[in-house]
């Protein structure tokens, strides 16, 4: 299948430390793409080159087998993938305005974002706080914002950078549950960040581990998790003790 | 207390009986510092978002700079004002000393740096993760800075509201540069110094009630633009 975004001998240095060092990596449509690693493995680097949202030093990022011209990412191209953080990000304003804004800058029609915000936030069980202040939700309500605004645009890519982390467990089961059943009815395609087995386990179904800038082993989640090689095995031993990786 | 009382009265009378010099002067006040504090905006916005914004080499030296301007004494921008439009200054072919441009000259000078550095320090804490989550929205550069605008108008219009008040409270820099001619350049402020001087309190406390009124209207609206529309 040909991928979406493929990036080639792609490096990333900030202040003469290399931070990415990936000579070939891709996104192909619709999977869900799990990227694994420990602190400052360059995760979050990765997620932002992939989303044309971070300059590479070096080499080339391609979207549908085009070269993309490094810091010149046309304004439509940006405009098909979107992000959620860790951090909701929320802006002050209404929910209703908020899971609206890539609408708003998309420029669509009034009734259309009216009918469309109405959609999500039906699917993210969050009808009842449209009229609320965005910045006095809850973390879980703030989190189903945040993913409602991603998801609206319809993103061709979702972006998420461990979007469930600060969530009490309860409230992380609840949502994860609601959000892998949207994605697949949207069958969108995503790439996921995230510190946790399970979540990683549950959502997705590639995975990519990554550890000091460098991608150490990627393939089917189940096999990477059943058969991983020395890298990932010597990441993966510290959840082990607490997870026994039973699928 | 009777000097108190004797103010008020006389306030209420001169305003009542619709004293044209009183008049002259207040719209004077209100013009200059309208005009001043437009202009300090218009500048001062720009520059302080600008500012807080980026980053580049000088940057920290010129914020340096501007933060001192914050506290710069009126009778030294006046100074340098008068220098600069001084018959054989570097502006004195332009005739302008003595005349209300120049206090509004000298008042810019005092109220920019205000304007720009809070401007700028509110600019500043937004974090790189949010510039990033509205770049990553869809939003053009010039989205991103109206989303910005709008998201810190509270600070914006605190900016302006302490320009403001430096402007309208100011009296040694207009003194300096407008001379307190009557008709021409007297405003409220220095006719308040004239008055007290020849010991006419009760027109001075009359003015100064006029004086506070005025500043009291324009924080009060600007105060209502800032405060409007708060969703909880
Ligand atoms: N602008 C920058 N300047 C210097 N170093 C940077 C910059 N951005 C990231 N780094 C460094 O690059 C490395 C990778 O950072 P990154 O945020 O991608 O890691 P991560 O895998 O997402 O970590 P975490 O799990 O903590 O989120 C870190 O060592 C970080 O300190
Ligand atoms: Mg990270």
């Amino acid at each position: 299948m040909n991928p979406l975004v493929e990036l080639n001998n792609i490096t990333v240095k900030a202040q003469n430390k290399t931070i990415l060092d990936i000579p070939e990596f891709q996104i192909c449509a619709g999977e869900f793409l799990g990227i694994m690693g420990p602190n400052g493995a360059g995760k979050s680097t990765l997620l932002k080159v992939l989303a044309f949202l971070e300059k590479q030093s070096g080499g080339e990022i391609l979207y549908r087998g085009k070269v993309i011209p490094k810091g010149n990412v046309p304004l439509e191209l940006r405009r098909k993938f979107s992000i959620a953080l860790q951090q909701s990000l929320l802006l002050d304003g209404t929910v209703f305005h908020n899971i609206a804004i890539g609408l708003t800058l998309r420029k669509l029609p009034k009734g259309d974002i009216k009918d469309k915000v109405a959609h999500w936030l039906e699917l993210f069980g969050i009808s009842h706080l449209a009229k609320k202040n965005a910045l006095y939700l809850s973390g879980g309500e703030a989190q189903r914002v945040n993913l409602a605004r991603a998801m609206i645009v319809e993103p061709e890519i979702l972006f998420l950078d461990e979007p469930f982390s600060a969530l009490d467990f309860p409230t992380k089961i609840k949502l994860m549950e609601d959000f892998k059943g949207i994605i697949e009815t949207a069958r969108t395609t995503a790439v996921f960040v995230s510190h946790d087995l399970m979540e990683i386990n549950y959502l997705t179904n590639r995975l990519a581990i990554i550890v000091n800038g460098e991608v150490k082993q990627s393939g089917p989640t189940p096999r990477v998790l059943e058969h991983p090689n020395s890298s990932t095995a010597s990441f993966l031993n510290e959840w082990k003790k607490f997870y026994p990786l039973a699928r | 207390m009777e000097l108190l009382i004797d103010g008020i009265k006389k306030a209420i009378d001169m305003i009542l009986s619709g004293d044209r010099e009183v008049f002259a002067i207040t719209w004077l006040t209100l013009k200059v510092c309208l005009i001043s504090i437009l202009i300090s905006t218009f500048i001062g916005l720009p520059l302080g978002i600008f500012l807080g914004l980026t980053r580049f080499k000088g940057r920290r030296i010129l914020l340096l700079f501007i933060n001192i301007g914050m506290g710069l004494p009126p009778v030294v921008a006046g100074l340098w004002i008068t220098m600069l439009l001084w018959r054989s200054g570097p502006l004195g072919d332009l005739t302008l000393l003595y005349s209300p441009t120049a206090i509004v000259m000298a008042q810019i000078l005092v109220s920019l740096p205000i304007v720009t550095s809070l401007t700028c320090t509110a600019f500043q804490q937004i974090s790189e993760k949010m510039l990033l989550q509205i770049k990553a929205l869809g939003a053009t550069r010039m989205q991103t800075l109206i989303i910005l605008i709008k998201q810190l108008k509270i600070a914006i219009l605190a900016a302006i509201m302490a320009g403001f008040g430096r402007v309208i409270a100011e009296v040694g820099a207009a003194m300096m540069v407008g001379g307190n001619i009557l008709g021409d350049t007297r405003i409220l402020t220095t006719t308040i110094v004239m008055e007290v001087s020849k010991g006419n309190f009760d027109i001075a406390l009359a003015l100064s009630f006029i004086l506070l009124s005025l500043a009291l209207l324009i924080t009060a609206a600007l105060t209502f633009l800032q405060q409007r529309k708060r969703i909880s």
